[in-house]
């Protein structure tokens, strides 16, 4: 059973006034399957998790371990990461001027698979899954991520992740800025993945909206660079009812 | 992966700022031209200019001592090989020096230009007719290794629509001039490819005259030769006329390769767009983009935007980049300039990475997609596809890896 392991993991980030400490001691351990939705406030840290678990240069690990099946993932480039298993929907995806979508996704599969998918096939698999995520065919040609809206970029970014097959996801807010219908369809496209390939998640959120299409097992809170309390699905309802606030003050009198 | 800043200059205005899009401004822009375009002096007689010293501005970024040969001295002004397609609707032919329509869309600014003009004895004539599209290829592959001079005339006829694409391989040490002729109503595409042999030297002026209501696109390609400056000027001087100015270029180590734009608006409604990118790799790769607009004060309701872009690969390279936007008239529709000249952007590296593209072939795919933007704009898919591999082998020259990692 494969398994992410994060362990007291401490991340800096360079700035001009000198490293500044963002993760402080994340401790999190997700077994394919599962699904862990990480809940805090803006600025907490959790895309700083999330782009540490990804190899963003930006971001300096000082201390602690990222282990997938035991093996080193910090030793990995952003690549070999991809290509071990691991993916990441991101908050804020680039445009890629001159870069088809087609183009793209069929160099990142045959990158990931190590050989070019069977040209049928593969041709198949795009338009089915295009289709279940309600994207026009048109998008095939457009450029990645070129004037794509808020939505088409995260029905892009799921896109990817159910053509890649990845044995972990990290979606980072993948549900903001979608109205219900799209959420409702991004939602569909994670939870096919879930059941078609056993996908383990780590679903990063400010609302609780996701958490009604896409069930977590378990539920983070994460304060000030570390998880301040996990628990089952029912914390995700506490949260919705209590905000944020009992952790705040609990940090600040710390 | 570490990356050290390139040795780049990027020049701008000092002016109020980004210049973006503006509406019916009341003038007031603040600008201080760094020299009147309009003011230059101009003669088709080489004498008229005086010895070039390298201080000049149309010779300040241009290495004179490679060029030398051009600008003063003889040159070989006759006839040469050239295959060209027969298309219906297409004349091409040589003219003698009495023919009309030379001299009729420019006059030289510098002097190679102007030694070219005194030295042709033919030139080449290229006119399209008729309203149905076509596409004409002209190839110049075998102009020996003296210093020639070269006249070619370009008309468009009234109305009437083609695609013409000048080609240039082989060997050369050339200085010509290039005159094209829009027809009222015209529609016409212009592509120079310049893929020279690594030794070739080559200056060109382009002289565009734009009818009524009619549209230029030009396109000027330039990827192989030891030096190549090719400069266009287009004179949007009838109401409603149009130009696309397109440019592609890819400087290898020791490469100089440059093109001075400029579009002089002089009549109302017109409209232009400039753009021009760039990739640069190896020791001494070195390009230059002057982009002069002038917006007279006869050219109200102008439309017009210009825009450098360079993709520095590797270090030791050097990308002149300076646009400079002349106006003379408060009432224009839109008038703005870019210029930018940077590594690759690490973000959109990032992007492909964690999709399991290796490294390298993130890059490839990004210096690619960067200069495609300009090749899907040509219109015609068997000279694109051409570019495109051509391109590719540019990449495969260089190893465009920073780093190990
Ligand atoms: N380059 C940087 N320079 C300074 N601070 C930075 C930099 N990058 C990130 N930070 C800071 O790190 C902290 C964590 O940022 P991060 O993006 O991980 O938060 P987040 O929990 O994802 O927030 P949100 O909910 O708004 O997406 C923030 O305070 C942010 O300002
Ligand atoms: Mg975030």
């Amino acid at each position: 059973m494969a398994v992410l392991e994060i362990r007291d993991l401490h991340v800096s980030v360079q700035t001009e006034q000198g490293s500044k400490p963002i993760l402080r001691g994340v401790d999190l351990t997700i077994k394919k399957g599962e699904t862990h939705a990480i809940m805090g406030p803006n600025g907490s840290g959790k895309s700083t998790l999330a782009y540490t678990i990804a190899g963003h240069p930006k971001y300096t690990v000082d201390s602690g371990s990222i282990t997938l099946d035991g093996q080193d993932v910090l030793a990995m480039t952003v690549d070999e990461r991809a290509r071990a298993g691991l993916f990441l929907a991101m908050q804020y995806p680039v445009e890629i001027p001159g870069v088809t979508v087609t183009n793209f996704l069929r160099t990142a599969k045959t990158a990931i698979d190590g050989e070019a998918p069977p040209i049928r096939h593969w041709i198949k698999d795009v338009k089915s899954s295009m289709k279940n995520l309600r994207m026009d065919s048109t998008f095939a040609e457009r450029n990645v991520n070129e004037g794509f809206s808020g939505g088409e970029k995260k029905r892009h970014e799921v896109l990817q992740m159910e053509l890649l097959k990845p044995t972990f996801a990290v979606l980072d807010e993948t549900d903001s800025g979608l109205d219900v219908d799209a959420l409702k369809i991004v939602s569909e496209g994670v939870n096919r993945a879930k059941e078609n390939t056993n996908l383990g998640v780590l679903l990063i959120t400010h609302y609780t909206r996701i958490l009604r299409y896409i069930k977590p097992d378990f539920v983070h809170v994460f304060v000030d660079g570390r998880i301040a309390e996990q628990g089952g699905p029912e914390l995700a309802d506490r949260l919705e009812d209590e905000g944020y606030d009992r952790f705040l003050v609990g940090e600040a009198t710390a | 992966m570490t990356i050290s800043a390139p040795e780049a200059t990027t020049t701008k205005l000092e002016n109020t700022g980004q210049l973006g899009y503006k509406k019916h401004t009341d003038g007031g822009w603040g600008l201080v031209p760094i020299q009147t375009r309009s003011e230059r002096f101009a003669s088709t007689n080489v004498e008229d200019f005086p010895a070039v010293t390298g201080r000049e501005a149309v010779w300040k970024l241009t290495p004179i001592d490679r060029v030398a040969d051009l600008i003063d001295g003889p040159l070989d002004g006759g006839v040469y090989d050239i295959d060209a397609t027969l298309v219906e609707g297409v004349d091409v032919r040589w003219v003698d020096r009495t023919d009309t329509r030379i001299g009729s869309a420019g006059t030289p600014e510098e002097r190679a230009s102007a030694n070219a003009w005194t030295q042709f004895e033919k030139a080449l004539a290229i006119t399209v007719s008729g309203e149905e599209a076509k596409t004409v290829r002209v190839r110049r592959s075998d102009l020996g290794s003296g210093a020639r001079a070269a006249h070619v005339i370009l008309e468009a006829k009234p109305f009437s629509t083609g695609l013409v694409i000048l080609a240039n391989t082989g060997s050369s040490l050339l200085t010509e001039n290039v005159e094209i002729l829009v027809g009222e109503g015209a529609n016409l595409t212009v592509v120079t490819v310049q893929q020279w042999d690594d030794d070739a030297v080559h200056l060109a002026s382009h002289f565009t005259t734009v009818g009524r209501d009619a549209r230029v696109k030009h396109v000027v390609v330039t990827l192989g030769g030891s030096v190549v400056r090719v400069n266009p000027s287009t004179h949007l001087n009838a109401q409603g006329g149009e130009v696309e100015a397109l440019g592609l270029y890819f400087a290898d180590a020791g490469q100089h390769l440059e093109q001075q734009v400029y579009v002089d608006h002089d009549a109302p409604h017109t409209r232009s767009r400039v753009t021009y990118k760039g990739a640069l790799q190896g020791a001494g790769a070195r390009t230059v983009w002057v982009g002069d607009v002038l917006i007279r004060q006869s050219a109200t309701g102008t439309d017009s935007y210009e825009q450098n872009r360079n993709l520095v690969l590797t270090d030791g390279t050097r990308a002149d980049s300076i646009p400079n936007l002349e106006i003379e008239t408060g009432d224009i529709a839109g008038a703005g300039h870019a210029s930018a000249t940077g590594r690759f952007d690490d973000e959109q590296l990032f992007y492909l990475q964690a999709r399991g593209i290796p490294e390298e072939e993130a890059r490839r795919l990004v210096v690619r997609g960067f200069l495609t933007e300009i090749v899907q704009q040509i219109g015609d898919p068997e000279l694109e596809e051409r570019l495109e591999i051509a391109i590719e082998e540019e990449l495969n020259g260089t190893s465009l890896s920073t780093d190990g990692r």
